[in-house]
Order: structure tokens, then sequence, then C-alpha cells
């Protein structure tokens, strides 16, 4: 058959390898200041947008969506166009991918950085930049299945499967948690409560690491290790298992966020036993990659590139192997809240993803620009700066984690708690002290990179069409005879789509249906009763802040915790949360019961210099609280929509809502006069006491009585 | 609390977990039979894919 003459379109290659590099950098830099924040609390500036609530986000969406985002586009414009052999669909939607996908990440930092967030980890984006993800991953899923159909290779080699379960997948992910009913252009409430946001967010958040920042790399690794080494992957039967298994298994593991949590018991033990499975496929999958190294281990001595993913994979392995130790209910007990977990992430982060990235960066930008790369020697210090910042932020983060776990679990033996919380922060600082530096390290590597990747451009020329010939399919092939399904499957990426997404699905709907079908899965308990308008305005003010970053709300039924925050957390009093707040992380205590314990006077000052009433505390203080007025035009569409995701509030409630909300107000206002303090009314200050003062309450009391 | 507790109320609920099993052990089962059954040469061949390409070595 006669070759076909046609040119590869290296251009979105390259933008998305420059916005790679830069937001990775940016994403980087903002988790160095927050690092530095949690034990230099001066660096939150008093100022709202600096604060480490608000920076956090800012940090995660950065890294992951536009970091390794961008990375993955990177990655799949330039391997499927050579795996399929045809050029991409069409260059105006790699265009309008490029871009729309930019300005995504431009609108998300400037909207986070304003306070405009749902509260739900990692789905922090509010409702117009959900809907306009949705539109740019269909465009990228026409660009690259448009792609595909087009394709000069009949077999789709592994790499490609797992690009489009990756992209059916993260849609399904993303449309079902983003449900939310909008109250304004950039503010509404999740339309599930309590426990059932948290299986959604979690079942979210757990196939965001699975499906965004696993499969996809998985997808490079199969395809640019094999480039980079110039050898086949060690076996592609153990790929197509690897393949299969995981993208099976993953999309259940969820709930092994919320062990011990209000959560059905069920749904936990669910999500720790595939979990446990989860081994098996990613240990295949990492042996997989390091076996394909066999034989040429002299060349990883030499060649930076592979030096990073060996790193890559073994850090994969690492994390893998350590994830589903983490959903052991026991191990979960000691690692949950603490830094345990932030350790995990960034063995995840920094050595998988961020080290897989830069090798593929090492190979690929001397291949677009057709010149040896500027610098092995700095390639090779690149790598070693990195490796030591990985191992210099994530073993003072796994002994913070330890150390922490350890002392709130601490009792005297008059049977008190040995430590105060405040004591149990104070103590890992010189931990905080050591990751900040590994951070660093980390990111002067990046630098560097930077660096040399720019003196390799500045030497080469950019190759943006790349001559290839092929010959092309033929059109009347049939398959042999005693053809297998999968190869006809495989033939037909449509199908195969269908196929992958039919298998997350079931995954999806078997873990939900049962808290879905069953309207009072909850225990309702008769004393839990909807916010008042004022407290509403608090916990906006509350999620705004980024509270949830720090402070959790779910009191696990351990004696510890039970001992130091109160009653543990029931079901039936989450019911009323849109979104829920439980968080995953106690930097500082634990909220869910904070009604009352102290009175509206301390938190008024412990809000405006947090180290006043609690010397030593790492708290960012926040000024603009107590001037900023909270909106009273709002309060009508916000009780509306509450009630339109069934929160019983009467009809026509809304009308009268801010007469309640005053006489709180001014309640809270003379309680703060008792305390000498002249209070501004309507301020956010008023508001976020109320909410706090709220915390928990509503069942004390009642604890015998209750169902569970 | 308890697992039972939630999933009683459903109707049929008790060939969800039935359905599950069958669903997740017949998948793997033909994956693996196929695994087993698929011809070498094919497999040679596809995972040659990524090093058929013909762009320069640096």
């Amino acid at each position: 058959m006669e070759l076909e003459k046609f040119y590869y379109d290296n251009r979105p290659v390259k933008w998305f390898g420059f916005a790679t590099v830069i937001w990775g950098i940016v994403g980087m830099l903002v988790g160095l200041w927050v690092a530095v924040a949690v034990y230099y609390p001066a660096l939150n500036l008093g100022f709202a947008p600096t604060t480490f609530g608000r920076m956090r986000p800012v940090h995660t969406n950065a890294v992951i969506f536009a970091f390794v985002g961008n990375g993955i586009f990177m990655g799949v414009y330039y391997s499927l166009q050579r795996l399929v052999k045809a050029r991409m669909f069409s260059d105006t939607l790699s265009k309008i991918h490029f871009w729309g996908w930019q300005l995504i990440i431009l609108a998300a930092a400037l909207t986070l950085w304003t306070g405009h967030t749902t509260g739900k980890e990692y789905a922090e984006l509010e409702w117009p930049i959900d809907i306009a993800i949705a539109l740019i991953w269909v465009l990228f899923g026409v660009n690259m299945i448009g792609t595909i159909l087009k394709r000069r290779e009949r077999h789709l080699y592994v790499a490609i499967w797992f690009y489009l379960a990756t992209w059916i997948t993260v849609a399904m992910l993303h449309i079902v948690n983003s449900i939310e009913i909008p109250i304004s252009f950039l503010k509404s409430y999740s339309y599930y409560a309590g426990v059932q946001d948290a299986l959604v967010q979690w079942w979210y958040g757990h196939n965001a690491v699975a499906f965004f920042l696993t499969t996809p790399y998985l997808g490079l690794m199969y395809y640019f290790l094999p480039k980079a080494a110039n050898r086949p992957v060690y076996s592609y039967r153990l790929s197509i298992i690897h393949f299969w298994a995981l993208i099976f298994i993953y999309i259940w593991a969820g709930p092994h966020h919320l062990l011990y949590t209000s959560l059905p018991d069920w749904a936990q033990s669910l999500g720790t036993v595939f979990s446990i499975m989860l081994i098996a496929p990613s240990w295949g999958g990492m042996l997989n990659g390091l076996f394909t190294l066999r034989g040429a281990w002299d060349k990883v001595r030499e060649d930076a590139v592979l030096k990073f993913m060996v790193v890559a994979i073994t850090c994969y392995g690492m994390a893998t192997f350590e994830g589903p130790l983490l959903s052991l209910k026991n191990v979960n007990a000691i690692s949950h809240y603490t830094d345990w977990t932030i350790a995990h992430v960034h063995v995840g982060a920094l050595g998988w993803n961020g080290f897989l990235t830069f090798g593929i960066l090492y190979w690929l930008v001397p291949r677009l620009w057709n010149t040896p790369l500027y610098s092995k020697k700095l390639a090779s210090n690149h790598f070693w700066i990195g490796t030591i910042g990985i191992v210099l932020y994530t073993i003072p983060m796994y002994w913070a984690g330890f150390t922490q776990s350890l002392m709130w679990k601490s009792f005297t033996p008059e049977g008190q708690l040995k430590f105060q919380f405040l004591e149990t922060v104070t103590h890992i600082m010189p931990l905080y002290i050591t990751r900040s530096i590994g951070g660093l390290l980390y990111l002067v590597g990046a630098f560097i990179m930077g660096y040399n990747l720019y003196k390799t451009m500045a030497a080469g020329k950019f190759v943006d069409e790349e001559a290839a010939e092929s010959a092309p399919l033929d059109k009347n092939y049939v398959g042999p005879k005693n053809d297998y399904w999968h190869r006809v499957i495989e033939r037909k990426p449509v199908r195969m789509l269908v196929f992958s997404f039919i298998l997350v699905a079931i995954g999806g709907i078997i873990e939900f249906i049962p808290t879905f079908l069953v309207k009072s899965n909850v225990p309702t308990i008769a004393s839990v009763k909807p916010y008042t308008p004022l407290e509403l305005h608090g916990r906006d003010v509350y999620i705004k802040e980024g509270c949830y970053t720090c402070h959790s709300q779910m009191i696990r039924p351990f004696r510890d915790e039970v001992a130091r925050y109160g009653e543990y957390s029931k079901a039936g009093e989450h019911i009323y949360d849109h979104p829920f707040q439980w968080g995953s992380k106690r930097t500082g205590p634990d909220l869910a019961r904070q009604g009352g314990k102290f009175p509206d006077s301390w938190h008024y000052n412990h809000m405006y210099e947090p180290q006043s009433m609690s010397p030593g505390s790492i708290m960012p203080s926040y000024p603009w609280l107590f001037s900023n007025e909270i909106d009273l035009n709002k309060t009508e569409s916000m009780i509306w929509a509450m009630r339109k995701v069934g929160v019983p509030y009467e009809k026509g409630y809304e009308k009268i809502a801010n007469a309640d909300l005053q006489k709180q107000n001014e309640a809270i206002l003379k309680a703060l006069k008792g305390d000498k303090i002249d209070a501004k009314p309507n301020t956010e200050i008023i508001a976020l006491i109320a909410y706090l003062q709220r915390l928990g309450v509503d069942i004390k009391g009642e604890v015998k009585t209750a169902s569970n | 609390m308890k697992f039972i507790h939630y999933l009683e109320r459903i109707v049929g609920v008790d060939i969800y977990p039935l359905l599950s099993l069958i669903i997740f052990g017949s998948f793997f089962l033909v994956m693996l039979v196929w695994m087993y059954n698929v011809d070498k040469s094919y497999i040679d061949e596809v995972s040659r894919i990524p090093l058929n390409g013909n762009e320069q070595d640096q």
C-alpha cells in the first residue's frame, strides 16, 4: 500500500510544556509560602488572599490541575499523534483547548484568592468555572477521539487506553461532584448534604488522585519510558491487566478517606477492601515499569531522563503501597488528620508526578528543538537536589504525623489527656521547618530545570511541523478468524470508551445506591435544626476563609477524641450541611462541638489576634472580618437555595429571615458589650461567632436518645 | 449504624452483592483467559508501537 506523507503538530506540545513549567513553579512557590506560614504566621500578612486558608487551595489546585494537568496534555499531544501515526484531529481545537485551560487556571487562582470557593477539597472552584472545565474537557475529548478515529495504526497501544479511561472517568467524577445550586454568580451550595456529600466528595477526591494524577501518568509512563530506554515495555500482557484492574478497582476505594467518621460502616469496609486489592495492579504496574529497564541499568547511571523516571516509578510504588495501608482502620486511626497524610500525598506529587514530568520534559525539549540538552550535568544536579528535597520533605512529615497522633492519644496515669492541643502543634515546629527546606530544594531544582531547558531551546530551532509517513489503514480489513473479544474492542476506540465508562460507572453506582435510594438512610435526630440566617452567613464566612483546611468537624469515636472534643459525631447531625465541612487535616483542633465552649468575646479576640488567647498559636489573624459586612440582600436567596436542596425552612421564611438575623446579631453584640467590646453590627465576625457557637450544640443532652 | 440497618430497607437488596461479585469475578476471569491465550506475535507487535517512530535521537 502506498505511504501517506503527513505532519505531526508539535505546537500544542510546546504550549502545554511551557504551561507545565510555569504553573509548576507557581504552584510550588505557593506551597513553599504556606509551608513557611505554618511556623511563621506573620507570613499570612494579615491580608485575606495571602492567608493559609485561601493559599492552600490555590496550592493544591495549581499543582493538580495546572502543573500535572498541563503535563498530561503535553504528553498526550505528543504521544497520541505518534502512537496512532496521525496529526491531531483539529489544530483549532488544540488551540482552544490550550487557551481555555489556561484561562480556567487563571480564573481559578483569582476566585480562590478572593475567597470564592465551594469548600469541597480539590473541587473548590465555583459553578461557572466548573461549567467551563466541563466544556474544555469535552473539546479535549473530541480532539483526542477524532485523532484516534483517523489513525494509521490499527492497534491502540495501552497508553491510549489510559488516556481514554482518564477522559471518560474525570468527566463523570467532575459532573457528579459539582452538582450544586447557584445563589449568585460566584456562590453555590452543594446539592448533597452531610454524609452523602462526604461520600460523593471523597469518591471524587480519591478518584481525582486515581484518574488525574495516576492513570494519565501511567499512560505517559508506558509511552515515554520505552522511548527513553529504547526498548519495549517489560510485559505488555501485564500492562493490559494493570489497566483493567486499576480502573475497575480504583473507583470503589473512595470511602477510605472517611474511616471512623459518621459514614455508614458498610461503606467504610467497602473502601478498605478495594483499597487493599489495589496493591496488586499498582505494584504490577510499578514492576512492569522497573523491569522495562532490565539489562539497561548502565543507561540509568548516565541518563538523567531515566534517573527521574526510575525514582518516579519507585515513588509510585511506595505511595500505592502506603495508600492501602492507610486504608486499614487501625493505621488510619493514627494517620488521619495528621501530617502523615501530607507526607503520603507528597511522595506521590513530588516523586511520581513531579519527577515523571521532569523526565519527560528533559526527553522532549531536545527532540522538539532538535538539539542536544544544554547541560547534562545541570540535569543530574536537578535530579539530586530534587531527590534530597523529597526526602527532606517527607521524612519530617511522617515523623510529625506519628508524633502528633501519639501526643493526641496520650493520657496521664490519672486518666486525663496528657497534652493540650496547642502543645502537640508547637512540639512539631522543627519538623515543619525542615519540611519547608525540603520544599525549597525541590523548587530550586525546578528553577535549574527551567534554566537548562531555556538554554536548550535557545540553542535549537523549534520543529513545529514534524514530517512522517505511514500507510493508511485498509478500510476492508477483516480480523483473523479466531480473534478474541479484546482485540475487537481495542480496534474500536469508541466501543472501548463505552466499556471503560460502564466499568467505572458500575463502581460508582453500587457504592451510591444504598445512600441515595433510602431517603431516611441517615438517622435523623429530632433536636437537630437548620441553621439560623446569621449562622448561615457565618458558615459562608467559614467556607470562604478556608477554615476547613486546618480544622475538622468530625469527632471520631475514640477515647482521646471524646475526652478532648466531646461526644463523637453522629451522621444525623450533618443533614443540613451543604456542603459538609468534616475536613481532612487537624493543624488546629476539631471544631465539631465548638459551640458554647468559650464566650463570644473569646472568639472575637481570638479571630483578631489568635496569639492573645492562645499564646504560641500558629493561626493567622483575620482583621478584615471586623470591618467587612455580610450581604443582607443575599439572605433571601440563601434560604431559598437551602430549601431547594431539602433544608426544611418554612415557605416564605426567606422574606422575614433578615428580621431573625438582626435579633441574633443584637444578642451577640450585647454579649460582647458585656465584655466591654464595641463590635460593629452585621460584620462577618458576628456571623462567624454565631456559626461557631452553634457547632455541635443541637444534641447536647440528647445523646442518650439518639438512634445510634 | 450497621451495614444491614441501611440495606434491609432497599427492595431486593440480596441481588446486590451477588451481582457485584458476578460482574467483578467474570470480568477478571474473561480477561485472564484472554491474556493466556493471546497470540505472542500480536503482543510483540503492539508493544513495539512506541518505538516505531521516526524522530531523530538526540
